[in-house]
């Protein structure tokens, strides 16, 4: 079976430290793949490989078979990617339903200037997606105001509103509070399943991996340091030491 | 509320110039005015400073002077000739300005404004140099007016003008289009992955801009008669900046509320002393000190925000 997303022998420094250093690597439909790693280990660099925010030095990047590694960030979101950030990127002074509603609006209906942003459809599918990540509440608030972990949950929603078929996650559970971090992600697996949207995320809480990953990649100074299911990954001694922290 | 207050307004400017006829002129180079600070307010909604829209105000004024003067003279031919030259210049400048930012943005408009101000003065045999170019009057639907009648004729379609094209640019602004315009200023990397070509939004907003600058130019030619080299000078574009600012920026209304406001404050100051920039000045300082959101700050109000 063809894989969604196929990167093959990635290079890319920056200032001479190696972020990939001949990488490759796949996802199929349906997966969840996960990659972990220590910080600065190029982990991100990955995701921005993937979106062409970053180009390469040499390699590819294959979406669905079509090479995508000289488009741009928004020719590769009309493919179907869409991505979440580490440090979320919101339309800050806009309300929260506002976010939604032009991330729903860019999908299907931008070029319209005559017909207002709200519309009743458009409401409904906007209100539907944050409350599904708990922030139904939050809808009228600007979305600066809300607090950190919120600002996440919002720029996982917006991500979630261009209905994707492969969404690409930076930390999703970083900045969300402990109590709320494994509740938010059953809420997201579960629209994942649902809609059927392949996912890689980046993360460092290995306890979500280990439950939510189909897959592991340990990245490790611009390498691939071990693959393969979670229980597996997590035995190997070097990645125990290396990424996990445990001797 | 708002919008009986709004509609309260119209009513007042369109009956103001029965009782004081010197008012007409004045508010009808205001309302000129309010189209100009629309697009330069337009543009600043997405972080945007034009300093140089002024050129599109003088393009579409001396674009009524030429056409005039080659034998176009039907008035609605005219006006609609004139937007269409300026948004016409729109698309050409606005190609290459939309892919800069802040003060390089800001900078690069004001030198090509002045490109136009220079050939618009130097090129004496075609626009006339610094004496400029007459605009003659218009026939109106095919009936010759006397002067009085058709000031009286743009004065109102102006008003009706600022009403309709108003409204067509609040929808405008409250479309998706519109906010993604605004999303420019917060978040360029988020439009992007979402999809949306940046450079295409804000072009439209500029070609959207430069025609509304383009109105407001092709009102003032007719209604002062001549256009001259000045109307693109730069100090033109500043003010259009100042308007837009003092109106502010978060409604349509505002630009046309700082335009109504500036030029009623400067045939106010002229009769009272030479020295009216003083007290010009001194307004201005205080509606920027005290209006952060401009005069329209006053009557506008959030839609449902939470903070």
């Amino acid at each position: 079976m063809q894989p969604i997303l196929e990167a093959k022998d990635l290079h890319v420094a920056f200032n001479g430290v190696k972020a990939a250093d001949g990488v490759s690597l796949s996802i199929h439909d349906g997966e969840f793949l996960a990659i972990i790693g220590p910080n600065g280990s190029g982990k991100t660099t990955v995701l921005n490989l993937c979106t062409g925010y970053v180009r390469p030095k040499s390699g590819s990047v294959h979406l669905d078979g079509q090479d995508i590694t000289r488009l741009a960030p928004r020719a590769i979101a009309r493919l179907g990617v869409a991505r979440a950030f580490q440090i979320p990127q919101l339309f800050s002074d806009q309300r929260v339903i506002d976010n939604m509603m032009l991330s729903l609006a860019a999908k299907d209906g931008l070029w319209t200037m005559m017909r207002p942003l709200e519309t009743e459809a458009r409401r409904a599918e906007a209100e539907a997606l944050l409350g599904l990540v708990g922030l139904a509440d939050d809808k009228n608030r600007i979305s600066n105001t809300l607090p950190e972990g919120h600002r996440k949950l919002l720029d996982i929603a917006v991500a979630l509103a261009l209905k994707p078929r492969l969404l690409l996650l930076d930390e999703p559970t970083s900045g969300v509070s402990a109590l709320e971090r494994f509740p938010l992600m059953e809420a997201l697996m579960g629209a994942l399943r649902q809609r059927q949207i392949t996912a890689l995320f980046v993360e460092h809480d290995m306890d979500v991996v280990a439950r939510y990953a189909n897959r592991v990649l340990v990245w490790n100074a611009g390498n691939i340091m071990a693959e393969g299911h979670p229980d597996e990954v997590f035995k190997d001694q070097r990645v125990l030491q290396s990424v996990v922290g445990v001797a | 509320m708002r919008v009986v207050l709004a509609a309260a307004s119209v009513v007042v400017l369109a009956i103001l110039p029965m009782f004081a006829p010197w008012l007409q002129f004045v508010l009808t180079l205001a309302i000129a005015k309010g189209f100009a600070a629309l697009g330069v307010a337009i543009l600043l909604r997405a972080g945007l400073i034009s300093i140089g829209h002024a050129m599109f105000f003088a393009a579409s004024a001396y674009g009524v002077a030429f056409l005039a003067a080659r034998g176009i003279g039907d008035f609605a031919s005219l006006l609609v000739l004139s937007v269409v030259i300026a948004a016409l210049t729109g698309v050409i400048v606005g190609a290459f300005l939309v892919r800069y930012r802040a003060i390089f943005f800001a900078m690069l408009n004001l030198a090509v404004s002045m490109v136009f101000y220079s050939l618009f003065a130097k090129l004496y045999g075609i626009t006339g140099g610094s004496d400029g170019m007459a605009v003659p009057i218009p026939s109106v639907f095919g009936m010759v007016l006397s002067e009085p009648a058709f000031k009286d004729v743009l004065f109102y379609l102006s008003l009706v003008l600022m009403v309709v094209i108003g409204l067509g640019i609040h929808r405008y602004l409250d479309s998706p289009l519109g906010h993604a315009l605004s999303a420019v200023h917060t978040n360029e990397v988020r439009l992007e992955y979402l999809g949306i070509p940046v450079w295409a939004v804000l072009l439209i907003a500029y070609v959207v801009s430069a025609a509304l600058a383009g109105l407001g130019g092709a009102i003032a030619g007719f209604a002062i008669g001549r256009v001259v080299p000045d109307f693109a000078f730069w100090t033109a574009s500043g003010h259009l900046v100042l308007v837009a600012v003092l109106g502010g920026i978060g409604g349509v209304p505002g630009a046309f509320i700082g335009a109504l406001f500036l030029e009623l404050l400067h045939t106010a100051a002229v009769t009272v002393t030479d020295a009216w920039n003083l007290i010009v000045g001194a307004a201005l300082i205080a509606v920027i000190m005290f209006m952060p959101k401009g005069l329209y700050g006053l009557f506008a109000r959030e839609k449902g925000a939470e903070r």
